[in-house]
C-alpha cells in the first residue's frame, strides 16, 4: 500500500486537457461561490433584494410608458373631430354634405348636430337656459361630427381635416388630438427620464456588487495571499469573485422580474376597473420573454462587469508578503 | 539547482539585507542557512521564491535567470517550487484534503488523480487519517506536516522552507528534519532557514551561515 502511494506520488503531475480543465476548473468555482452565498443566507438575499429592485424600478417605468403609448396610440387615429359649418348653410345642405363625406373610405361615420339640437343640448348642460332664451336667434351653427375610419395614419389624418376644412361649407375644423400629441411629447420626455434614471441606476448596481465584492476580497485576503504564493495566477484567484458577482446579477435579474410581475398582479384589479369605467378593453402588456431576457441579461451584465471591475483592480494589489 | 552571483537586496529606506552574496546549491542537495534574525536568512529564501527581486546580481534557479520571469510568469515559476512556511499558512476555512489538494487544482489536475495524489502526500507525512479534519483542531506539528504535504503533493524538483520548526518542541522538529530527509533521498533539493544548529549537525548536511547579508562560514561534514 505505501509502495504504491510513494509511486503515485512520485508520478510527474498530469494536467487535464486545457478545454475539459477549464470547464471543470469553471463548473467547481461556480458551485463553491454559490454555495458561498448560501451559507450567508440573510446577506447575500438584502444584496440580492437591493438590485433586484434597483433593476425593477426602470422595467417597470418602462412598462408604464409602454402601455401609455399603447392606449393613447389606439386613441389618435379614432377620434372624432368636428366640422363647424357656416351661418348661412341650411340645415337641408348640412344634411346632405354630411351625407356625401360620410360616403368617403376614409371615414367612418358622420353624425349631423343640428344648430337647434346644439342650444338645446348646451342649455342643458350649461345650466343659462333662461339667459340663453333671451337671444333673438340662434347664434350656434350646424356641426357635422366625423369619425375617420380606422386604417388612417395620424399623416393621412391631417390631409383630411385639412380637406374638410377647405370645403366651401365649412367654417372651422375643430381637432381633439391636439393634447393627444402633447401627451406623446410628454411621454417621449418620460421615456427619456426613464432610461437616464436606467443608467444612474446602472451604475448603482455596479457600486453596489463592487463594494460588496470588494469586502468579500478584504474578508479572504490571507486566502488569496496564500493561492498566490503557491502559484495562483491573478485570473485563477479572480475567478470566484466573478461567478458572485454573476451569480448576484443573475439572482436579482430574477427577482427584479418577479417583483414587476407581482406589481402588475396588484394592478389587475384597479386597471379592470377603470377599463370598465372607460367602456374600453384595456389589459395591460405585461413583460414577454424578450424582455424578461433583457432584465436577467442586464443584470448579469452589470454583476459581471463589477465584479471583474473590482477584482482587476484590487488582485494586482494583493501579493504574498 | 541554486545559484546566487554577487545578490544584494537592499529595502527602501536603505537597509542591506544580503550584500554581495555568492553560494550554490547543487541538484539533489539538503542544505540549511543559519544565522541570527535579521542575518538575510528569509530574504534569500524570498528571492528564490519571487517574493521579492533583488537589488543586484543573478539568482539562477533550475536554469532559470529569475531576473527573466517576468511578473505574469510568476505563477508558473512558483508552481515549480515547494515552500513550507514557519506559520504553516494553511487556509482554516476547508479540511486538510483541500489545503493539500490546492496546488494541484491551481495547476489543473484532474479531480481523480488530484486525490490520489493528496492521499499519497499526507501519507509521507502520516496524516491520511486526519484528512477530513479542520487544520484548527491539528496540533502545530501536524500543521506543518499538512504544509509539508501541500508543498511536495505537485512533486517539486526543489522545497524551500523557512524556519520550518521555528515554533515545534525538539522531538516533533526532528521527525520534521526526518520527512525532509526522506524526500531528499528521493532527489528533491531543500534549502532549509533554520537557527536550530544542534538539529543541524544531527542531520549531517552542509551549512551556510548568512551574518548581516553575508557569507559568513560553509560547513560541510563531508569535507
Amino acid at each position: 500500500m505505501a509502495m504504491t502511494r510513494h509511486a503515485d506520488a512520485v508520478a510527474p503531475v498530469r494536467s487535464a486537457g486545457p478545454v475539459s480543465t477549464w470547464v471543470t476548473r469553471h463548473a467547481s468555482t461556480a458551485v463553491g461561490s454559490l454555495g458561498r452565498l448560501v451559507r450567508q443566507p440573510f446577506a447575500s438575499f438584502m444584496i440580492i433584494l437591493v438590485i433586484a429592485v434597483t433593476l425593477a424600478l426602470p422595467a417597470s417605468m418602462n412598462l408604464v410608458v409602454k402601455n401609455a403609448r399603447l392606449v393613447s396610440g389606439s386613441w389618435e387615429n379614432a377620434l372624432d373631430f368636428s366640422v363647424f359649418l357656416k351661418q348661412q348653410v341650411s340645415l337641408s345642405e348640412a344634411e346632405a354634405l354630411g351625407r356625401l363625406i360620410g360616403q368617403r373610405a376614409d371615414i367612418e361615420s358622420v353624425v349631423l348636430v343640428s344648430a337647434d339640437d346644439a342650444l338645446a343640448e348646451f342649455k342643458r348642460q350649461s345650466g343659462f337656459a333662461e339667459a340663453l332664451d333671451q337671444l333673438p336667434d340662434n347664434p350656434l351653427p350646424h356641426t357635422l361630427i366625423v369619425r375617420p375610419s380606422a386604417g388612417n395614419t395620424s399623416a393621412s389624418l391631417i390631409l383630411l381635416q385639412e380637406e374638410i376644412g377647405n370645403l366651401p361649407e365649412s367654417d372651422y375644423v375643430q381637432v381633439d388630438t391636439d393634447w393627444v400629441q402633447r401627451f406623446h411629447a410628454i411621454l417621449d420626455i418620460v421615456r427619456q427620464a426613464v432610461s437616464i434614471g436606467a443608467a444612474l441606476l446602472g451604475v448603482a448596481i455596479v457600486v453596489i456588487i463592487g463594494n460588496t465584492i470588494r469586502l468579500d476580497i478584504e474578508n479572504r485576503r490571507e486566502e488569496i495571499e496564500v493561492t498566490k504564493l503557491i502559484g495562483a495566477t491573478n485570473a485563477f484567484v479572480r475567478r470566484p469573485f466573478l461567478w458572485t458577482g454573476f451569480w448576484y446579477g443573475l439572482l436579482g435579474g430574477f427577482m427584479a422580474l418577479a417583483l414587476v410581475q407581482y406589481g402588475l398582479f396588484m394592478l389587475r384589479g384597479p386597471v379592470a376597473k377603470l377599463s370598465g369605467l372607460y367602456q374600453s378593453n384595456v389589459a395591460i402588456v405585461s413583460l414577454d420573454l424578450a424582455d424578461g431576457a433583457i432584465i436577467i441579461g442586464i443584470g448579469v451584465f452589470l454583476g459581471l462587469f463589477a465584479s471583474w471591475f473590482t477584482a482587476a483592480r484590487h488582485m494586482r494589489r494583493i501579493e504574498p508578503r | 539547482m541554486i545559484r546566487l552571483e554577487n545578490v544584494t537586496k537592499r529595502y527602501p529606506g536603505g537597509q542591506e539585507a544580503l550584500s554581495g552574496l555568492d553560494l550554490s546549491v547543487d541538484k539533489g542537495e539538503m542544505v540549511f542557512v543559519t544565522g541570527h534574525s535579521g542575518a538575510g536568512k528569509s530574504t534569500l529564501l524570498r528571492l528564490i521564491a519571487l517574493i521579492e527581486r533583488p537589488t543586484g546580481g543573478q539568482v539562477i534557479v533550475d536554469n532559470q535567470n529569475t531576473r527573466r520571469v517576468k511578473r505574469r510568469k510568476i505563477p508558473a515559476y512558483r508552481r515549480q517550487i515547494g515552500m513550507v512556511f514557519q506559520d504553516h499558512k494553511l487556509l482554516y476555512d476547508r479540511p486538510v484534503f483541500d489545503n493539500v489538494a490546492l496546488p494541484l487544482i491551481i495547476a489543473g489536475v484532474r479531480r481523480r488523480d488530484a486525490a490520489r495524489r493528496v492521499r499519497a502526500a499526507l501519507d509521507q507525512v502520516s496524516l491520511l487519517h486526519k484528512e477530513k479534519q479542520s487544520p484548527e483542531t491539528l496540533s502545530a506539528g501536524e500543521q506543518q506536516r499538512v504544509g509539508i504535504a501541500r508543498a511536495i503533493v505537485t512533486r517539486p524538483k526543489l522545497l524551500i522552507a523557512d524556519e520550518p520548526t521555528g515554533n515545534l518542541d525538539p522531538d516533533l522538529s526532528l521527525e520534521v528534519m526526518r520527512i525532509f530527509r526522506r524526500f531528499n533521498e528521493v532527489g528533491v533539493t531543500l534549502m532549509i532557514a533554520s537557527h536550530d544548529i544542534s538539529l543541524i549537525d544531527k542531520l549531517g548536511c552542509r551549512r551556510i551561515e548568512l551574518e548581516e547579508g553575508r557569507l559568513q562560514q560553509e560547513v560541510d561534514p563531508w569535507l
